[in-house]
């Protein structure tokens, strides 16, 4: 028996709450108020995992964040890998598992790899597995490398909550400097949001020694936290800020103990005050990553808080005065207690139980799966069934790096301490290198209040020091010293690294992975720094620190995504007839944005469906639901002149009550939109731009707008979603319209093709007008879109007696191929002209300024072998051309595109394959048949003009 | 994440923003304008290092705008609309 759990005493503690878990496989008995780590400590578990590339035994080091060893996998509905035990709160019915380890950490099978483990230093696998390709092995080693396993059955809790949260003061750290800044900025009327990371505030107050304004610590704690309550500010625990980003945006990671996902904050504090505390160090001897050595202040941490002794015959061994205490509190308790001190002189007095051994070293510790016994450095030997050590303490600016902070080397602290102000940002505390609590309150009043303040506290019990002496690990140290426990790198690496010249701090660490595990070498970056300056004869901040990047503990990615999952992750833009259109058998998909009927009558033989969508639209009245069409009104006393700058063809001619077709194009040129402009009157227009351009070219236009005509030249609406337009199309869709008595002519001398009427329905204004996208003569009745379900419930019952058929997307789009009407982006590129298209007329003729003009006349544009577009016919009985394939020509013997198949189909009308193309110099070929490649396979096509069917446009007037 | 100030909205997320291009770069107007400086206008950008003069759309309200700010730092020095109607 070696570590216990006390039978009394733990201030976390619940001991009428009996919790139950599993850790690999077996039971592990708590209370509630335990992490993992704690109830596994009390059930003098010592092997907690498996290190990352030799398999090594581990056991738990630390009390928190820092914990590079005991990291578990949550199994069960809230699947976790790679948490910490130190900092995972231990739940009735939790499942645990050792990571890195088969079956268990105890008997892990990989444990051989250690042997080998002089034949593996940093770099072995890449050097090594060279040839003939790293990735012919490189899955078997990663198998074999590597810490926790996603669990692939994971599903999702749920979305998790993201939260936009303003305050004056953001104070991370609720230890003595957090409190005592929350309390100093709540003083002076400011708003105060404080977040620590543990379940309960204090910090170290939790387990030192301390009184404060004549007060045991942990009841000013209390007090203290009961006044920032009461005064309504927002107290966080079990939350870490991970990041700092832009204009000091902190981000949060808030966990839950009922099962929630991870909340997310976004903080916009005026001020930050950092009070993230100190991490303590390891020390540098052979073995000193056994299982049973362990920091010393998470020693004390697990005796005061959980009341858990983790030894019986316990080494303490530092280099300065902190692990003084840790040694009395555990002598004290009835542990057997030798201090071994590297100092000297100069140390404080040790408790009268305490055996303390001056000016001496640990040299090894030895043990298998746990540690039995130390050497110091005179080769004296002691059993201990734990070795607790203190190597100094490392502020934690992690945060202050990350907002770019330039750190100050201190010698007196032996670590990297907060140096140049950043604006907005306030270190206090330990993170500052304060040690007693009067240095901790002095620098919070300071740095916070600027100066005396009555509000701050005083420290009225014992007072730490410091006294540290460093301790770095030495280059040509015997044995195996650890540095990395996580990324399982040793002093030898390091030294490696060195002699391959691998010297500067970035260079070493991706060399030897120094840092670069899950734990971010919370306890490892310094030293490792300090090794590599001894050996390359440099000072410590001659060789700096790596960069600091967010997040310092691992954070969820379901609490970036939030609500982005799912259909929400690029939610679609409905119709509002969409229930109707389900109620009709419509099969819906995604186009361009929005989710549109593909076709109707169900899944079964969509094929069959849209063929005969397609047909019957030629042969009497299709109805079509285009109510995604852009309507975008232009008004003003400049409409006229602001449309001439945005379309290639010239607008301001049109006639009030008519429509024109254009292209809008981009300043180099390209087709960026086709459409047809409505005037409505003299300075009113509708910009009807494709369906999936809407936003973009809402966008467009207000840009112009702004930047070239002025707010008050212009003024321009996006109507869209506000109207539903309904399409009648086909030879019958005039005797269709007839029927449901809109209140206007219908007389082609009245509304003629390309122009607009305006009638009622059901006391609603309709707006119709005559373009067409089929070929056919069409209608475009828009309505307001609340009140479109009667006008098409009418069209579809009226439409009965003419065999109407009501068609999707994909039967338009075998109609509109079959005109050879395009598709901007389908039958376009991002190359393409509009005088590709065969538009040459505003090119040769506008003498006004448009967008894009001057690139219609660079040497490229007039390039006579431009891609243009042609139809494409295949032999009698071939099937259609596969969209995509590319016409090919030998040049010199290779194979050498010459555009390829933008659109292909079957045409049930024509009872053959349809199909446009982008094809080199295709406007002056046609007649000419060319090969067209596709997977290999070589076919025929001959190319015509695009469009197939009617050619002369009779249709639209029949 | 960096706050910019729309001039009409305020202080906002940078994710609600567009990146416009380069503040000053007036486009030359007519079919004969130098191709070279047909290509400036298009394509050329100053890319400085400090103080930068861009254009920038605030999507929610559609205020295009000119913002001044720092490449360095990500300070923001100035936002005013492009009529000059707003300025924040
Ligand atoms: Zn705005």
């Amino acid at each position: 028996m070696t570590a216990s759990r006390l039978a009394t005493g733990g201030s976390a503690i619940d001991r009428s709450r009996l919790i139950r878990f599993s850790f690999d496989g077996t039971t592990v008995q708590g209370f509630a108020g335990d992490t993992i780590a704690s109830a596994l400590l009390a059930g003098d578990v010592a092997v907690v995992g498996r290190s990352f590339k030799y398999h090594r035994p581990r056991g738990i080091w630390g009390a928190g964040v820092e914990e590079p060893n005991a990291l578990v996998d949550i199994g069960g509905s809230r699947a976790t890998p790679n948490t910490r035990a130190t900092t995972e709160p231990a739940r009735d019915g939790l499942v645990a598992k050792s990571v890195n380890a088969t079956p268990s950490a105890l008997a892990d099978r990989n444990a051989f790899l250690d042997r080998f483990a002089r034949f593996i230093p940093a770099a072995f696998y890449y050097k090594t597995f060279m040839w003939p390709d790293w990735h012919r092995f490189e899955p078997r080693i990663r198998a074999m490398a590597g810490l926790g396993t996603v669990d692939a059955d994971w599903t999702s809790p749920g979305m998790a909550d993201q939260i936009n949260h303003h305050c004056d003061v953001l104070v991370v750290g609720a230890g003595p400097a957090g409190l005592a800044a929350a309390r100093l900025a709540s003083g002076a009327g400011l708003t105060v949001t404080l977040v620590d990371d543990q379940q309960s505030p204090g910090g170290s107050l939790g387990h030192r020694a301390a009184e404060i304004d004549g007060k045991p610590a942990a009841v000013w704690v209390k007090e203290t936290i009961a006044g920032l309550a009461a005064g309504g500010h927002l107290i966080l625990p079990s939350t870490t800020a991970f990041g700092i980003y832009d204009h000091n945006l902190v981000g949060l990671n808030q966990r839950h103990l009922d099962g929630r996902p991870d909340t997310l904050w976004r903080v916009r504090p005026r001020q930050i005050v950092l009070a993230t505390g100190a991490i303590e160090r390891p020390l540098p001897f052979a073995n000193n990553d056994l299982p049973g050595i362990m920091s010393a202040d998470a020693a004390l941490a697990y005796l005061r808080r959980h009341a858990v002794l983790v030894g019986r015959r316990i080494i303490v061994a530092a280099n300065n005065d902190s692990a003084y205490e840790v040694a009395g509190a555990l002598a004290e308790v009835g542990a057997e207690v030798r201090l071994v001190d590297i100092r000297r002189d100069g140390t404080p007095a040790a408790a009268a139980n305490v055996r303390l051994i001056k000016g001496r070293s640990l040299a090894s510790a030895s043990g298998k799966l746990r540690v039995d016994g130390v050497t110091l450095d005179d080769g004296t030997r002691f059993d201990a069934d734990c070795v607790v050590v203190s190597g100094g303490w490392t502020p934690t600016i992690h945060l202050f790096g990350q907002a770019k902070g330039k750190l100050a080397w201190s010698d007196a602290r032996a670590a990297f301490l907060p140096g140049e102000p950043v604006g907005g940002i306030a270190v206090v505390g330990a993170a500052a290198g304060a040690v007693s609590l009067s240095e901790v309150f002095a620098g919070v009043e300071k740095a916070f209040a600027g100066k005396e303040n009555a509000a701050t506290p005083r420290s009225t019990g014992p007072e730490a020091t410091d006294g540290i002496l460093p301790a770095w690990p030495m280059p040509g140290s015997k044995g195996r010293i650890w540095i990395d426990y996580q990324n399982d790198v040793t002093v030898k690496d390091v030294e490696l690294a060195a002699r391959e010249n691998f010297v500067s701090v970035e260079h070493l660490k991706r060399y030897t992975t120094l840092g670069m595990a899950t734990d971010q070498g919370k306890t490892s970056n310094l030293p490792g720094l300090a090794l590599m300056a001894g050996i390359t004869g440099r000072t410590v901040p001659e060789v700096g620190t790596t960069t600091y990047r967010p997040p310092f503990t691992p954070v969820p990615l379901a609490s970036f995504a939030g609500a982005r999952v799912g259909e929400l992750m690029a939610p679609v833009r409905r119709l509002p007839l969409e229930n109707v259109h389900r109620a009709s058998g419509a099969v819906f998909q995604e186009y361009g944005g929005w989710l549109r009927p593909a076709h109707y009558g169900g899944n079964a033989d969509a094929e069959r469906s849209i063929a005969d969508e397609a047909r019957r639209a030629r042969q009497s009245v299709a109805l079509f639901d285009g109510s995604t069409l852009g309507k975008i009104e232009v008004i003003g006393p400049q409409a006229a002149a602001f449309v001439d700058f945005l379309y290639y063809n010239t607008m301001s001619t049109l006639k009030p009550g008519r429509c024109r077709y254009g292209f809008m194009l981009s300043e180099n040129g390209v087709v960026f939109d086709d459409g047809v402009l409505v005037r409505l009157d003299e300075h009113r227009f509708i910009v009807s731009c494709s369906s999936s351009h809407v936003a973009a070219v809402h966008a467009r236009l207000e840009e112009w707008r702004q930047d070239r005509f002025g707010r008050s030249a212009v003024y321009i609406h996006n109507a869209t979603p506000d109207m539903a337009t309904l399409t009648v199309s086909g030879p019958n869709a005039r005797k269709l319209l007839e029927k449901l008595h809109l209140g206007l002519s219908l007389d082609d001398a009245d509304l003629p093709h390309m122009a607009i009427g305006h009638g009622t329905y059901a006391g609603d204004e309709v707006r119709i007008a005559r373009v067409s996208f089929t070929g056919d003569r069409s209608y475009e009745i828009s309505i307001r879109a609340d009140h479109a379900e009667p006008l098409w419930a009418h069209l579809r019952e009226a439409g009965q007696a003419l065999d109407a058929i009501v068609i999707g997307l994909e039967a338009l789009m075998i109609l509109r191929a079959e005109k050879g009407f395009i598709v901007i982006g389908k039958d376009t590129d991002g190359t393409t002209l509009p005088h590709d298209l065969g538009v040459h007329g505003p090119r040769a003729k506008r003498k006004t300024e448009f967008v894009g003009r001057r690139s219609l006349f660079t040497e490229e544009a007039s390039r006579d072998n431009r891609m243009q577009l042609v139809g494409l016919a295949v032999p009698q009985g071939e099937a259609p051309l596969p969209t995509g394939a590319h016409g090919i020509k030998r040049i010199d013997g290779r194979l050498r595109s010459q555009g390829f198949v933008t659109s292909s189909y079957q045409s049930p009308t024509l009872g053959r394959p349809v199909a446009l193309g982008l094809i080199e110099r295709g406007a002056t070929r046609h007649g000419e048949t060319i090969d067209i490649q596709y997977l290999g396979k070589i076919s025929k096509a001959t190319i015509t003009a695009p469009c197939a069917f009617d050619p002369a446009g009779d249709r639209l007037h029949a | 994440m960096q706050l910019f100030p729309c001039p009409f909205c305020g202080p906002r997320d940078e994710t609600e923003f567009h990146y416009g291009g380069d503040a000053g770069n007036a486009r030359p107007d007519g079919a004969d304008v130098p191709i070279d400086r047909w290509a400036d206008y298009l394509y050329l950008r100053t890319n400085p290092k400090g103080t930068a003069r861009e254009i920038w759309v605030h999507m929610n309200c559609g205020e295009f705008f000119v913002m001044e700010r720092d490449t360095v730092t990500h300070k923001v020095l100035s936002s005013a609309a492009l009529g000059g109607e707003h300025v924040a």
